[in-house]
């Protein structure tokens, strides 16, 4: 375990509601969304596409844009500060530097145009005021940590002469590279070769382990959370529904979609004719919906969950689930 | 198929309507063209307008008599311009026409049959595009006489090849879809198929085109007519009014002044209303104006 | 990347044969009588039948052709029926003034085009975007001849700080003549230190350099914003943003230098069509370039400066084009360096 004794989270979203204006009205993304990270754990996110965790992640760095994105509640305190009063001078210091993120797809997340050296040494020149020099070695150096062969050469190469693996490992190069505090992770491994998932994961978990990080790890596939999260967090439809240490959520699942997402989880030993496929679709993001929002998929949903909404509440230490049952 | 359409371009337009710089647009060809149609009922002095001179009252500043001042011939400016706008909009719609009927069906039978015919047709268009159009205009009126009717072929004949080009790439991706199975099924002939089924669904670029276009043509003209290579007089144009004010322009600005500026409103109008009508078609830039 | 270019280039030989074809077909067309024309009207019928068969007009269209492209390929353009020298020598004298003209105008269209398109995408639907949008609509509407006067009105008669064209003032060309060594008067200037006509020369050249690229302004701003807009919507200005790279850094130079690719082919483009620009700048301004050779061999009816004029602009315009291209293919690194 990494949590040190520190009891104050060091970066907590506080009732974060992020709105799109979309043609058919507003899309609320993320609902009055509440989590929080302790330093050096991991944190894991879990929930379908379009589920708001990627949006809830951008809003933190405020990387949300702002014509026809809004964030339209909510604090995110890091270190005390809220982000999002921060001017944005103050919050580029902060990109890169003390929190940093490594995005889904490698393939179309590096500038065509330059080389990986330029693109990588520019959060060195940016952040630790280092010559141009002085960047290129530590370029190196990180891209050594990040198990890339021949580093020199890598660099004065091009993004599209790399493999996506290759091109993710530079990523979290970039992303470690001035050692944060915190490192948003936003399926890192979702668009690679099934082969080389695990690969990766196991770099960032190591990587992490070594330079004290507290990251929040989000995907949409339990199994990874299981092996590398200490505490979860399961979303749906823009909420929190659930939320537990690792151990509680799989011995314990409180909220009828986290069930559903373990029962469709392939198990490792076991053959299953059908893979359980949880009925319907996540309800888009710009209807008003009265009530729960899973209540439409819910195999034991009651009328008081079409009209109410669930509120959170604690099942046991640790904890919350938002639901009626 | 056809209805979806019918939908979107519902959307579309009211976004039209949102955007002051179409409706500017649209305003002013409105003006434009009912000036044209009713030149005879608008124009102070129409028989000035046809090309009747009056050389006293000739090089005469702005005046209440005269709104616009007189040209060198005494004409009243503010009728040749309204005369003007009728030589103009007819010019550009023949010339569209033109463009169009010979443009459109060739990038049917490109896009549709494919192959060599394909190969042959775009190849022949594409020469064509590798041209200067004004040049190569320049270059058929220079050759052919100076006359109207010239100088509209003159036009047409760099202009067709957009159209063939823009209809062939519609054609190639409409090609495939559903309904143009369905229709070969039932037996139709190729031409039908073009023309009834496959034709209906171009027609949003095409039009979006053709409106861009229009401001062009008439640019086009103008400066053939300000060469002398278009219209001849007395039949009022823009161009050649501007050419006609040259000699005095220094001191009598007006006649330069106003005919030139009647092309320049012109011409800003069909590409205002060109590019609100470009990005109400277009998905994408439509929702970036919606504010939360 | 070789075979890109192999391609390209014989495309360009099948374009100049087309180009070829249609500028002869266009020297048969014109109405009259080429031999008569060119000998004059007070010749004999048998002199002018003598020059028609000298000029090979008696001969069926295909032997013409023939002989056409062999005139071509060594450089015969024919011979001007107003001064009767060669075409090609016209041209070659009249091209520098001409070029001098283009090439000021295309810095200044760049210069303005690039910057207001770069901020109109990054204050997308601001008053300033809303504003540059207009200036760039207005320019690309203008008629150039109209414009053009308009200038000289308001900086010449108006404010008197302009002249009203020509290329130098007399005065300035008998006290202090410009060497004649490339025939580019700047060029020309600065070598021999003629730093009084240098002056005189850039004044001259402001008006009608800018209203050449009046046209060129607006197309490439319009150009710049559409492709920045989309630039900036993709995933790596993200990226770049989110390691904290400042807003004037991303625009002009993360996303600028992707989005430049399309700006500079348009630019190619421009600068191509400048040559036609040239015509009615030229004439409004008195510069003697090789607009205003053509524009009095169409008022003559000069055909074979004409047909010789059109075959080498649009040679030109062709040319650039395939340049443009060229260049664009090695800038982008993912053509440059094939996997």
């Amino acid at each position: 375990m990494d949590r040190t004794n520190n009891s104050e989270p060091i970066l907590k979203l506080e009732d974060l509601s992020t709105h799109f204006a979309v043609p058919e009205g507003i899309a609320r993304a993320v609902e009055h969304l509440s989590y929080h990270v302790f330093e050096g754990e991991t944190l894991g996110v879990v929930g379908e596409s379009g589920c708001g965790k990627s949006v809830a992640a951008l809003s933190i760095l405020r990387l949300i844009p702002i014509p026809p994105g809004r964030i339209a509640s909510g604090k995110i305190l890091f270190m005390g500060q809220n982000l999002l009063e921060l001017p944005m001078k103050k919050m580029r210091k902060i990109r890169g530097d003390q929190i940093s993120m490594v995005f889904q797809d490698p393939m179309t997340s590096f500038n065509p145009v330059f080389t990986i050296g330029y693109q990588l040494s520019k959060v060195f020149t940016l952040h630790q005021k280092l010559s141009r020099k002085e960047a290129v070695k530590r370029s190196v150096d990180m891209l050594e940590a990040c198990e890339i062969p021949s580093p020199e050469r890598i660099m004065k190469v091009y993004p599209h002469q790399l493999s996506g693996g290759m091109r993710q490992r530079v990523m979290i190069a970039m992303a470690l590279g001035c050692n944060p505090t915190v490192l948003i992770a936003d399926e890192p491994t979702t668009a690679l070769d099934v082969t080389i998932q695990a690969e990766i994961l196991d770099l960032i978990l190591r990587l992490k382990k070594k330079f004290g990080m507290a990251m929040i790890l989000i995907t949409h596939d339990l199994g990874i959370i299981a092996n590398s999260a200490q505490r979860v967090v399961v979303m749906y439809a823009g909420e929190k529904v659930e939320e537990a240490d690792v151990l509680s959520l799989f011995e314990k699942p409180g909220h009828p979609y986290t069930i559903a997402l373990m029962k469709s989880l392939p198990h490792l030993g076991k053959t299953k004719k059908f893979l359980n496929e949880i009925e319907g679709v996540v309800p888009p993001p710009f209807r008003v919906i009265q009530g729960c929002k899973f209540a439409e998929r819910c195999p034991e949903a009651m009328e008081r969950c079409r009209k109410e909404r669930p509120r959170l509440r604690s099942i046991e230490k640790g904890h919350m689930v938002a639901c009626h049952l | 198929m056809v209805k979806k359409k019918h939908r979107e371009y519902f959307r579309g337009l009211s976004l039209i309507v949102k955007n002051p710089l179409t409706v500017f647009g649209l305003v002013i060809i409105v003006v434009l063209v009912l000036s044209a149609m009713l030149a005879p009922f608008i124009a102070p002095y129409p028989e000035q307008g046809r090309g009747l001179s009056n050389l006293q009252e000739r090089l005469k500043a702005p005046s209440i008599r005269h709104p616009l001042g007189t040209d060198n011939l005494g004409r009243d400016l503010m009728s040749r311009i309204v005369y003007g706008a009728r030589v103009s909009i007819k010019a550009a719609i023949i010339v569209v026409l033109i463009v169009m009927g010979f443009g459109v069906p060739l990038g049917l039978i490109a896009g549709y049959f494919g192959g060599k015919i394909d190969e042959l047709i775009m190849r022949f268009a594409d020469m064509i595009l590798a041209f200067p159009s004004l040049l190569l205009a320049i270059a058929i009126v220079a050759s052919t006489g100076p006359s109207l009717l010239n100088a509209l072929i003159a036009i047409s004949i760099p202009w067709w090849p957009w159209y063939t080009r823009l209809v062939r790439g519609q054609v190639i991706s409409l090609k495939e879809m559903q309904f143009v199975e369905s229709a070969k099924a039932v037996g139709a002939s190729s031409s039908r198929i073009m023309f009834r089924h496959i034709l209906p669904n171009c027609l949003s670029p095409i039009i979006v085109q053709g409106t861009l276009d229009m401001g062009y043509i008439i640019l086009c003209l103008a400066s053939l007519g300000f060469l002398g290579l278009g219209t001849q007089p007395p039949t009022a144009d823009w161009g050649v009014m501007v050419n006609d004010g040259r000699e005095f322009f220094l001191t009598q600005w007006w006649i330069s002044t106003f005919s030139g500026a009647a092309i320049f409103i012109t011409v800003l109008a069909f590409n205002l209303v060109g590019d609100g009508l470009r990005e109400a078609m277009d998905p994408k830039i439509r929702w970036r104006f919606q504010r939360t | 990347m070789l075979r890109y270019i192999l391609k390209r280039l014989i495309w360009l030989l099948v374009v100049l044969f087309g180009l070829c074809v249609i500028t002869f077909t266009l020297s048969r067309v014109v109405p009259g009588d080429p031999a008569a024309a060119y000998i004059g009207p007070r010749a004999r019928p048998e002199q002018v039948e003598l020059v028609r068969q000298q000029l090979g007009l008696d001969r069926p269209l295909y032997v013409q052709f023939g002989f056409y492209l062999r005139d071509l390929a060594h450089g015969n353009f024919g011979e001007s029926l107003r001064t009767h020298r060669p075409v090609l020598r016209g041209i070659v004298d009249h091209l520098p003034a001409s070029l001098e003209l283009m090439f000021s105008a295309i810095i200044i269209a760049l210069f303005l085009g690039i910057p207001i398109g770069v901020v109109s995408a990054r204050r997308e639907n601001t008053v300033v975007d809303h504003l540059s949008r207009l200036f760039s609509v207005a320019n690309v509407s203008m008629p150039s001849f109209w414009l053009a006067m308009i200038f000289q009105i308001v900086f010449f008669r108006w404010l008197g700080l302009f002249p009203i064209g020509g290329r130098i003032d007399t005065v300035t060309a008998l006290l202090h003549p410009i060497e004649k060594i490339t025939g580019f008067s700047i060029v020309d200037a600065v070598i021999s230190g003629n730093w009084v006509a240098l002056r005189n020369v850039l004044l001259h050249l402001v008006l009608p350099s800018v209203t050449l690229a009046a046209y060129s302004t607006g197309l490439i701003a319009r150009m710049t914003r559409s492709t920045m807009l989309e630039v900036l919507r993709e995933d790596y200005i993200t990226t770049a943003r989110s390691i904290g790279v400042s807003e004037s850094e991303i625009h002009f130079i993360h996303a600028l230098r992707n989005a430049i690719g399309p700006t500079l082919t348009t630019a190619g483009l421009c600068f191509a069509s400048m040559l036609t620009g040239t015509f009615f700048i030229e004439l409004i301004f008195f510069w003697p370039g090789l607009g205003t050779y053509t524009i009095n061999a169409i008022f003559l009816n000069d055909y074979p400066v004409i047909m010789a004029v059109t075959l080498l602009m649009a040679l030109f315009y062709v040319a650039v084009n395939l340049c443009v291209d060229l260049l664009l293919a090695i800038a982008d690194p993912r053509i440059r360096i094939s996997k």
